[in-house]
């Protein structure tokens, strides 16, 4: 069986890094980049039905290193599906603005690589090498159109800031192992259950320091600063992937932490954590409310949902990480979506991300605009779209762990947010278009990734116990 | 069961089919709608042949699974209030289609979808027997009306369409906390459930100082979209801005969602609660009734006029769910289907003003009856029936509200009468002066002396509606007799929590326990299931609970 689950269970992890590796030399031997293309959307679907696959191995390998099996394999397939939708709205995204580089995909490989040994880490080393080499990735992809300045300062600034936070990362991994002698998740919470800590000051300030890091990568309040420059500035496809999968990654990350730290440090830790998600929510929608680029006002609420999907934590309970799960996972389809049908707007590098722009589409592109109310009106909250019972098993679970005041702020902030969200459906349907604007729009591959997207948004509003159900099994 | 589930999901067929339909076949669209829509109706008069008036159960009731670990569950049935509106819904829809045939010009195919989905999410809120589910139809009902009003509307329309949408979000993301909250509560060790059938019988156990919260919680909610004074300020702005058909829709069934909801679950979840309240909601009720008919007074516009008739009308409904009487009750419930009928046919009239002269200033109409005879007949019953002549279904209506008002044990005072009998007379004054000001006088301006009179859809619009206004002026108990069980029964309970609540007033001697910041405390970390737990052991199982309940109540704030 320990073969089965070394071999099986990480079988994704193998087969996207090898995958990644070839896309390098083929990047290197072939002149086109269709070749890339083709070979990066087929890699990922492939890790995808590994993942899937994999699903029953539940259990440990490479010494305990490497987590296998129910969760890890629910977020690889997750990583896989999200990095799948980006490349294939990529393709036409990059084609169109005639920058299609061949290290494009390559690049999106490694970040998948990297987050999916993020939710196989089991081992605080693991997890750091998986957050580094995803972020890595991000930070090249954010500078990607290397003669745009505004990708560049996305790219510069990701760097040092992120750069900077690794070291938090390393430094409250070291505290940590300072406080308990180990990096080994089981052996961490074996410590801190059985109180022989050496030092347990240590652990908070460890701990708290990891809870900066991931903060900042899941870019919750106030650790936010670069969301909305770097989100503006990058590519906007990749924009798409870093605050979702990126953002669902930090979450992946979040979850074995909140089983290890949890127990010892209930009290001190959750505080501080609903803190942060209440201040995320309400900062990141009330910003929002001012932006006029549309990526601008994502970024925003995308800090909001960070703090959103950071209530399951808070509420620490079962059903609280499968609500974290299921609404890591909803927003992942809406707002990608939401991000690819910007893109397919975007005719020229950061032209046509106004929200102006968008008057009238409704006329000029009626199915466009429909399908960008419903992502609006999914994140919002509106049933019975997915992300209103993301938010309602998220509610359900902070109350049944008593933080009501949490969740009647998360419904608070939730009034905020439709206010810009409605402002664009408002700019879409009730404003009359401008006479000068283009009239097609070839969404090519990236009506496949628009498709899913709408899909899934719907599935998983009407029949949300289907994703529920397999997300109450990983905990 | 099969006519329950055709009345639900006709019209979300229709919305369906027009979705697929050459949006260039206006005609098509048009009668495609119209058919949905009748279809309906007729599937809802099917309701009515099986309905047993004597049964206080639930009827039709059918139960699918949705989310099994949360026991929410696709659970729809009627009861006799429900079936009205459920009725009113149906037969106000097609009327609404009619006059959209001149009301709408263009983007036909995304209005008659939105329309459908509109009547879809209302009836869905009336048959819902799931918390959950009653809340996504609530929700549901947000999106097709901001297009109506966003898309079609007047100048404002946009101010409108957001004021609309988030004034009726805020109230309902509270409600949601509420409905999650009493889940857990109800859910006891199963976790949660959603089953409002279950959470009836449990709700009513929670001790006082939460169900003053949760109350509250539902309260907003359904007071914003009534809407009772001071929650009425989006409605005018609505109203203005939406087309005709929308403020039909509007008026007619959207405002009766809050009160359906106040009775429902307000009323039969909390009745302690309701009772803590009744004097704060009736108080309010007649402020709204006041109020409402002093801003129509010196309205110069005429659909402004019937907007703030509107506020009016409805605190009369609210008086009389707060009366908590079976009078009371059912006058409320019949108040609100004529409410429904008048007021939806005073906006088609204004509608039909507004559609030759596009302008609905007071001043610019005047001896309209030589020209439009017809209209002026029709009109004038409209204006009637609003104004509460005997005869005419709205007599009855606030009749039965102010009887059960007057006759209220909870309420205990005449006052809360006096001042809504205020609001009668003003109702008359105010209509009259716009019935007067459009219809009689000498028809001195040049651009209303070729007025053509109603056309034959027009009629189609009007008389049906007609019909009603004066049958349930003559002989409302072909309708009251439907409601009257279910209303007696909420009544007693009501009642029967009363008794027990001012006995033990005399017992311990303390006073009624106020809205406490201590009570507060619920929001802080508690394990509610093991309060809940508790609160079992401490009810004994032949009942005399208040009492018990009442002390559990303080050794929880004492915890």
């Amino acid at each position: 069986m320990s073969r089965d689950i070394a071999l099986w269970g990480a079988l994704p992890i193998y087969f996207i890094s090898a995958w990644a590796v070839i896309s390098l030399l083929v990047d290197a031997f072939s002149k086109n980049s269709r070749v890339s293309f083709h070979f990066a959307w087929i890699g990922l679907l492939l890790t995808a039905i590994a993942a899937v696959g994999s699903f029953p191995y539940e259990g440990a390998a490479f010494s305990g290193m490497i987590a296998t099996g129910h969760y890890a394999a629910f977020f690889d397939v997750l990583f896989a599906i999200g990095g799948l939708l980006t490349v294939l709205a990529a393709h036409p995204y990059l084609e169109r603005l005639q920058f299609e580089l061949d290290e494009f995909y390559s690049l999106t490989l490694f970040a998948i690589a990297g987050m999916m040994l993020i939710a196989h880490a089991n081992n605080l080393l693991v997890l750091f090498i998986g957050i580094e080499v995803m972020s890595i990735s991000f930070y090249i992809l954010a500078g990607y159109f290397r003669n745009k300045t505004l990708s560049v300062e996305a790219g510069i600034k990701y760097f040092l800031l992120g750069a900077f936070m690794s070291g938090f990362l390393m430094y409250g991994i070291a505290l940590v192992y300072g406080a308990t002698a180990s990096l080994h998740y089981g052996a961490i919470l074996h410590a801190t259950t059985t109180g022989s800590l050496s030092f347990p000051t240590l652990l908070i300030i460890g701990a708290t320091f990891l809870v900066i890091a991931l903060s900042f990568k899941a870019a919750l309040f106030p650790f936010h600063f670069w969301a909305p420059d770097v989100y503006q500035g990058a590519p906007t496809v990749v924009t798409g992937l870093m605050s979702t999968a990126g953002k669902a990654a930090a979450f992946a990350a979040f979850l074995p932490l909140a089983f290890v730290f949890l127990p010892q440090l209930q009290i001190k830790l959750q505080l501080l954590l609903a803190i942060i998600a209440a201040l995320s929510m309400l900062y990141g929608n009330i910003v929002a409310i001012t932006q006029q680029n549309i990526k601008r006002m994502l970024a925003y609420s995308s800090i909001a949902h960070a703090g959103y999907i950071l209530i399951g934590i808070v509420a620490a309970s079962p059903d609280g990480f499968a609500a974290v799960t299921f609404y890591a996972t909803v927003y992942l389809f809406m707002q990608l979506g939401a991000f690819v049908l910007a893109s397919v707007l975007e005719q020229q590098y950061g032209r046509h991300l106004e929200i102006q722009d968008y008057k009238g589409l409704y006329q000029r592109h009626p199915l466009l605009a429909g399908l960008m109310a419903v992502f609006m009106f999914s994140l919002t909250g509106v049933p019975p779209l997915a992300g209103f019972f993301g938010k309602y098993y998220l509610f359900v679970a902070a109350i049944e762990s008593g933080f009501v005041w949490l969740a009647i702020l998360g419904v608070v902030a939730s009034v905020i947010s439709a206010y810009f969200y409605l402002g664009l459906v408002v700019a879409m349907f009730f404003h009359t278009a401008p006479e000068s604007s283009e009239s097609s729009v070839p969404a090519g591959t990236a009506g496949i990734t628009l498709a899913i997207s709408t899909l899934m948004t719907f599935l998983f509003g009407f029949f949300p116990s289907l994703l529920l159900h397999v997300a109450q099994q990983l905990f | 069961m099969a006519a329950l589930i055709l009345t639900l999901f006709l019209p979300l067929l229709g919305a369906g089919t027009i979705l697929f339909m050459n949006k260039t076949q206006q005609k098509g669209i048009q009668y495609t709608a119209l058919g949905f829509a009748l279809a309906t109706f007729v599937a809802s008069l099917f309701l009515l042949f099986g309905f047993d008036p004597a049964n206080a159960d639930f009827q039709y009731y059918i139960h699918t699974t949705w989310i099994a670990s949360l026991d929410v569950g696709f659970r729809i049935g009627i009861d006799g209030m429900s079936l009205l509106l459920v009725l009113l819904t149906t037969f106000i829809t097609p009327i609404t289609i009619l006059s959209s045939f001149q009301a709408i010009k263009d983007r036909d195919k995304l209005y008659y979808m939105m329309l459908l989905l509109l009547e879809f999410g209302m009836i869905g809120v009336f048959v819902a027997l799931d918390t959950i589910l009653f809340y996504v139809f609530w929700e549901i009902i947000l999106i097709p009306m901001y297009f109506i009003i966003g898309i079609w509307g007047g100048p404002r329309r946009i101010y409108a369409a957001i004021k609309f949408f988030l004034y009726t979000f805020i109230g309902s993301l509270l409600m949601l906390v509420a409905i999650i909250w009493i889940g857990i509560w109800g859910g006891g060790d199963a976790g949660f459930t959603a089953n409002y059938l279950t959470l009836r019988e449990i709700a009513p156990t929670i001790p006082l100082a939460i169900q003053q919260w949760l109350f509250l919680a539902f309260a907003l909610s359904f007071a914003i979209k009534v809407p009772l004074f001071p929650f009425h300020t989006w409605l005018p702005d609505a109203h203005v801005e939406a087309p005709t058909p929308g403020s039909v829709i509007l008026a007619g069934i959207l405002l009766k969602l809050g009160t359906y909801g106040l009775i429902r679950y307000n009323l039969e979840l909390f009745p302690q609660a309701s009772i803590f309240f009744a004097p704060l909601l009736s108080t309010l009720a007649v402020i709204g009734i006041i109020y409402g008919a002093l801003v129509a007074l010196v309205q110069s516009d005429v659909k402004k006029l019937v907007a703030y008739s509107s506020v009016s009308h409805l605190g009369f409904i609210v008086l009389g769910i707060f009366s908590m009487t079976t009078e009371g009750l059912q006058g409320a419930v019949i108040q609100m289907i004529n409410h429904g009928l008048s007021t939806g046919m005073l906006f088609l009239c204004v509608g039909i003003l507004y559609e030759r002269r596009h302008t609905r200033e007071l001043a610019e109409y005047g001896g309209i009856v030589t020209v439009m005879p017809k209209f002026a007949v029709l009109l004038g019953f409209a204006v009637f029936a609003s104004a509460g002549l005997p005869g005419l279904n709205g007599f009855v209506g606030e009749f039965l509200t102010m009887l059960g008002a007057y006759q209220s044990p909870i309420l205990g005072t005449w006052t809360y009468v006096a001042f809504a009998a205020l609001g009668v007379i003003l109702a008359a004054a105010y209509l009259l002066r716009m019935y007067n000001g459009v219809i009689f006088g000498p028809n001195l301006n040049p651009k209303n002396h070729a007025l053509p009179d109603l056309t034959k859809l027009e009629l189609w619009q009007l008389v049906p509606v007609t019909v009603f206004l004066v049958w349930i002026g003559i002989y409302p108990s072909t309708f009251l007799q439907l409601s009257e069980t279910n209303m007696r029964l909420v009544s007693s309970k009501i009642e029967a929590a009363h008794q027990q609540m001012s006995q033990e007033h005399r017992v311990s001697s303390t006073s009624q326990p106020l809205l406490s910041p201590t009570s507060l405390s619920f929001l802080l970390p508690q394990e509610i299931k093991n309060m809940h737990k508790q609160q079992q052991r401490e009810l004994p199982a032949n009942g005399n609970g208040a009492a018990q309940q009442q002390m559990s109540d303080e050794e929880w704030m004492q915890e």
